[in-house]
Parts: structure tokens; sequence; C-alpha cells
């Protein structure tokens, strides 16, 4: 991995991130509604309405407005909610902080199913088991979240009635607690991604298990094990880096959903409970954060693969 | 093309993936002459009815049948996702075939304003459109379509590079046409086939994104009877009757298991050396 690399990398990141930001403020701009109208009502003197208008810079060009609110997000100052008032910023960062728990637990249940179903897919190719593992991971990959859901819901929470339906409880606070809460969201979340994780992970693997050094290693009489673990594993799991990075997207998309079926209030409610109220500072903040969160993991993910695939030399 | 289809129909997936859709497309052609009641015929004394003979799916909190309003609802779900997903087919496809021809600067500019798009997933980028746009099922479906296009750009370049190369490409450009008649005329119907096999696996995507759209009152409104928004309905009156969810949700994941599987299917079928896997 040279420097170089480094940097072209650092500079996409940049010019990504300025992309997104301009299509934030750029579609919100589009907006119909008058924000200071949004703000104090319809009932509104047009001497306060003009004030609002002075104080929140509406009176200025369009690109003015978007350099002063791209100065504030590079210091993290995403503005004031149009509903209370309050810092954007404060509000999103304790929801973020939640909603990264759920992902984290998702992420960590994913990458623990995923990767023994697709090997024990890959190596018994053909098999009943691996027939198995193909058919589920069809029908996961075409539940959305808010069918699994409620689905879930239905099971757990109605016909055994084994945990609480709805409802964040933080786990500093009550842990038995704040993880009986979390079950059924991480469940909606991972299985999606189990599906396609393992079905990615079956692929490569089957092609690695075709390749001559594979052979080889077969034939200089070391048993299957020790070759699916060792040689096989190592090259077989390498691009499910790079996989699971591109299925952050999915990830960040069905925490939105669950977090509104479960009533969880991360970054995802914010949203969509924004776009409701076409809260629009609150919209571009949580959009940019969480576009900013896909490209910080990606950036990461290809250089974890540069450095553990020392093949690939990048100029 | 016939060889392709019969390795389409020996695989099972494509099999399966074909039969559900065909369904499907009856479904969808002659759903509301099939639906054994008035989809909007409202009944006090009919609420709640669990699935058994009279109504096949069961009724709603309103009384109104539950497979009625499937049926009716086909067309919604089913044509609109497919709308999206064409509609982010033919912008994608010329934008990324115009990529690879032109190359240089345009491409580089280009491939990496999409990879920027890319970064925001599909459902935000949906939310950002429906929350400037408003709230409707037009509105859900140009948003799926924006949300779409930087993967269809990206595939229909990476298909077209190689065409790109090809002895039939230099002719034209000899011939002396231009970049525009080469682009529509002579690269796009090369480079359909592969395209239309991808396009085929995110028509599943689209029905989902458009139902979660739908779910989360984003998308098509009430009353109509989207199968996204029947689920969201259906759930205040989850643990009364859990079928009112439970038979929208189904039909959501069939029609995208069908897609699913018919465009793995393609995909072998166009593909001969991946389907030995």
């Amino acid at each position: 991995m040279t420097p170089a690399y480094l940097l072209k990398r650092l500079l996409m990141v940049a010019y990504t991130l300025l992309v997104v930001s301009l299509l934030v403020f750029g579609i919100t701009q589009l907006l119909p509604a008058d924000a200071a109208v949004t703000i104090l009502g319809q009932s509104a003197t047009p001497e306060a309405l003009e004030a609002l208008r002075t104080r929140l810079g509406l009176d200025q060009p369009a690109w003015w407005q978007y350099a002063q609110w791209l100065g504030g997000v590079v210091q993290g100052d995403f503005g004031t909610s149009m509903r209370n008032g309050l810092p954007v910023g404060g509000t999103l960062a304790e929801a973020l902080g939640r909603s990264l728990v759920l992902a984290a637990c998702s992420l960590a249940l994913m990458l623990m199913v995923a990767i023994p179903l697709g090997v024990v897919a890959a190596v018994r190719r053909g098999r009943p088991s691996d027939l198995v593992v193909s058919a589920l991971s069809y029908v996961g990959v075409s539940l959305p979240e808010f069918v699994t859901a409620t689905l879930l819901l239905l099971l757990f929470a109605d016909v055994w009635n084994l945990l609480p339906a709805t409802g964040y409880v933080s786990l500093s606070e009550d842990f038995v607690g704040g993880v009986r809460h979390l079950i059924l969201p991480t469940l909606t979340v991972s299985l999606i991604m189990v599906a396609h994780v393992s079905r990615m992970v079956r692929s490569e693997l089957v092609d690695v298990l075709h390749t001559d050094y594979i052979r080889a290693a077969r034939l200089k009489g070391l048993s299957r094990r020790r070759v699916l673990l060792r040689h096989a594993l190592r090259n077989g799991l390498l691009p499910t880096i790079t996989i699971v990075a591109l299925d952050i997207g999915y990830l960040l998309g069905g925490i939105v959903v669950v977090e509104e079926i479960f009533a969880i209030p991360g970054i995802g409610r914010e949203l969509i409970s924004a776009v409701n109220a076409r809260d629009l500072p609150v919209i571009q903040a949580g959009v940019m954060i969480l576009a900013a969160t896909y490209c910080l993991v990606n950036f990461l993910a290809d250089l974890a693969y540069a450095y553990l695939d020392r093949r690939i030399q990048y100029a | 093309m016939p060889d392709s289809l019969k390795r389409l129909l020996r695989s099972p997936q494509g099999m399966i993936g074909a039969v559900i859709l065909l369904a499907c497309l009856v479904l969808v052609l002659l759903g509301p002459w099939l639906a054994p009641y008035d989809h909007q015929a409202l009944s006090i004394t009919e609420r709640y009815r669990p699935p058994g003979a009279e109504h096949w799916l069961g009724t709603d909190q309103l009384g109104r049948d539950i497979a009625s309003r499937i049926l009716v609802g086909a067309r919604a779900t089913i044509l609109l996702s497919l709308l999206a997903t064409g509609l982010a087919m033919l912008i994608g496809a010329m934008l990324g075939t115009a990529c690879a021809y032109l190359g240089g600067r345009f491409d580089e500019v280009m491939m990496r304003t999409m990879d920027a798009l890319m970064s925001i997933p599909s459902l935000l980028f949906a939310l950002l459109i429906v929350s400037t746009l408003g709230k409707s099922g037009m509105n859900a479906v140009l948003a799926i379509t924006v949300s779409f296009i930087p993967g269809m750009v990206r595939i229909a370049r990476s298909v077209a590079l190689a065409q790109r190369r090809q002895d039939y490409v230099g002719a034209a450009i000899a011939r002396g046409e231009s970049s525009l008649w080469i682009v529509s005329r002579e690269l796009l119907p090369n480079i359909a086939a592969p395209i239309i096999v991808e396009a085929t696996i995110r028509v599943a995507f689209a029905i989902m994104l458009f139902a979660t759209l739908s779910f989360l009152g984003l998308g098509a409104q009430p009353p109509a009877p989207e199968w996204g928004l029947m689920v969201a309905e259906a759930r205040g009156y989850f643990f009364q009757a859990p079928w009112m969810m439970l038979m929208p949700g189904l039909a959501i994941a069939l029609v995208a298991i069908g897609f699913n599987l018919l465009g793995d299917g393609l995909r072998d079928a166009l593909n001969p050396r991946s389907g030995e896997r």
C-alpha cells in the first residue's frame, strides 16, 4: 500500500462527500415550502417572517447558503431543528449512538451466521445442505425488513410472548432489558445480509476450491480440513471484506426501517420523523452522516483489503 | 436466444422463477376480474374474518376482502416497480454506454460522481427525494429510479467497454457515424441482454423498496390497495388479525423471490460458464 494510493482514496472520499453534500443541499433547496412559514406557522406577520428569513439567511443567494451550511457541517455544526429549535448535531449524535449499537450487533450476528453457512454450502456443493442454504438465502433476500420485523413480532412478542414488542432501553441503565429489546431488531436487520453474504461467501469459496493450488495441497496429502482452514478460507474469505462493506448500505437502510417499527430512538427514526415534518436541517444532517458512515467503512475496507492481499499493487 | 431459453427453463431457479412470474403476469393482467369481491366494498358484519372458504385470505378491519385487495393491488406494486427499474435501466444504459464510448475526462468525472451517489443508501436517497416532492406513489417511483441509476450506469459501462473494442464499432467510426448514432444504434442493442438480466434482479429490490416506502407512509397513500401500505395499515390490528399483514407481506416476498430466481436463472443461461458452479 503506497502513500499515493492512500492519498488517492482520501481524495475520492472527499470528492464523494462533496457530491453528496451538494446533492443533499440541492434537493432540499427545491422544496416549495418556505422554511420561515414552516417554523412560525401560517398566522405569522409578514414582519416576523421577514426578520426570521434574514436571521436564517434565507434571503441570501443559494450558493452562499450552501457555503454557510457546508462551513458549519465541516465544523460539526448542522444548524438547528425547525421543530424544536435544538441543535441538530447534538440530537443526532445521541441518536447515532443508539443506532451504532444496533448496527454493531447486527453486523456481528451476521458474520457469525453467514460465513459458516456459506462455507458449509460451498464445501457440500450440490448436496442437500447446500440446497437448503440456497433456498433459504433466496427467501432471505426477498423479505423486506418490515415483513421480517412483523413476522418476528408476531411470533416472539405475541404467540410465544417471550420478548418485548417495541421500545428502547439503554444498555448502560438496564443491561438485560436492553439486550431483550435489541434481539428482534438485530435479527431483522441481519437476516437480509445473512442471506446475501452467505451466498457471496459460497460462490467465492467454490471458485477458490477449484484452483490449482488447492488441488496441489490435496495431492500433497493434506487433510480436507487442513486444506479448507489453512489454504482455501484465507483467500476465499478475503473478498468478504468488500462485500460486507458494500452491504453497509443495506444495513443503514435496514436500520432506518427497523428503528421506525421497533420505536428505537436512533438516527433512522429521527430521519423519518424529520421527513414527515419536512424538518430540513435534520434531513440534511441525517443523510450526510449516514452517507459519510458508508464512505468511511468502504474506505477502511479498501485499506484492509489492500493490506491483507499483497498481490494487489495499487498505483 | 431459444437456446438460452431452453437452458433457463432447465435450471431449477429459472424454472421456478418463470412459473412464479408467469402467475404474477396473469394476476396483473386479470387481477380485477379474478377478484372474488369488490376490493373497496366495506362490510361491518364481515370484519376480521380469518382466512376460510368464504374469504380465502380473510378480511380486514373494514370488512374488505384481502384476496381481492391483493389481486387489485398487484398492478400498483408490480407495474410501478417495473416502471421504476425500466426507467433507471434506460437512463443508466445510455449514460453508461456514453461513458464507455467517450472515455477520458467525461468518463472519469461521471464515474466518480456515480460512485459518490452510490454512497447514499437507496432508501435514504428515496427518503430525500420523497421529502422534497411530497408523498405519493409516482414520487416513490421517481425516487427509486434516481437511486437505481448509478448502479445501472456502472453495469452498462462495464459491459459496453468490452463491446467498444469490437470491430463493428471501429467500422462505424470509420464510416464517420456520429457518437450519438454509435452509442444508441450500435452499442446499446448489443449490451441489452446482460443489462436486462441485471435489471431483472433489481426489480425484486424495487418491489421491496416501493413497498417499504409505502409502509413508511411515503409512497402509495390510503386507500390504495398497495401491498406495503396494506401491511402498514394492518399493524394496528396485528394481534387480533395477523393474517391482515401476513398475506400482503407474503405476496411481496413471493414476487421478489420470483424476480430474484428468474434473474439468477437468466444470468446463468446467458453465461454458460457460471452455470457450472
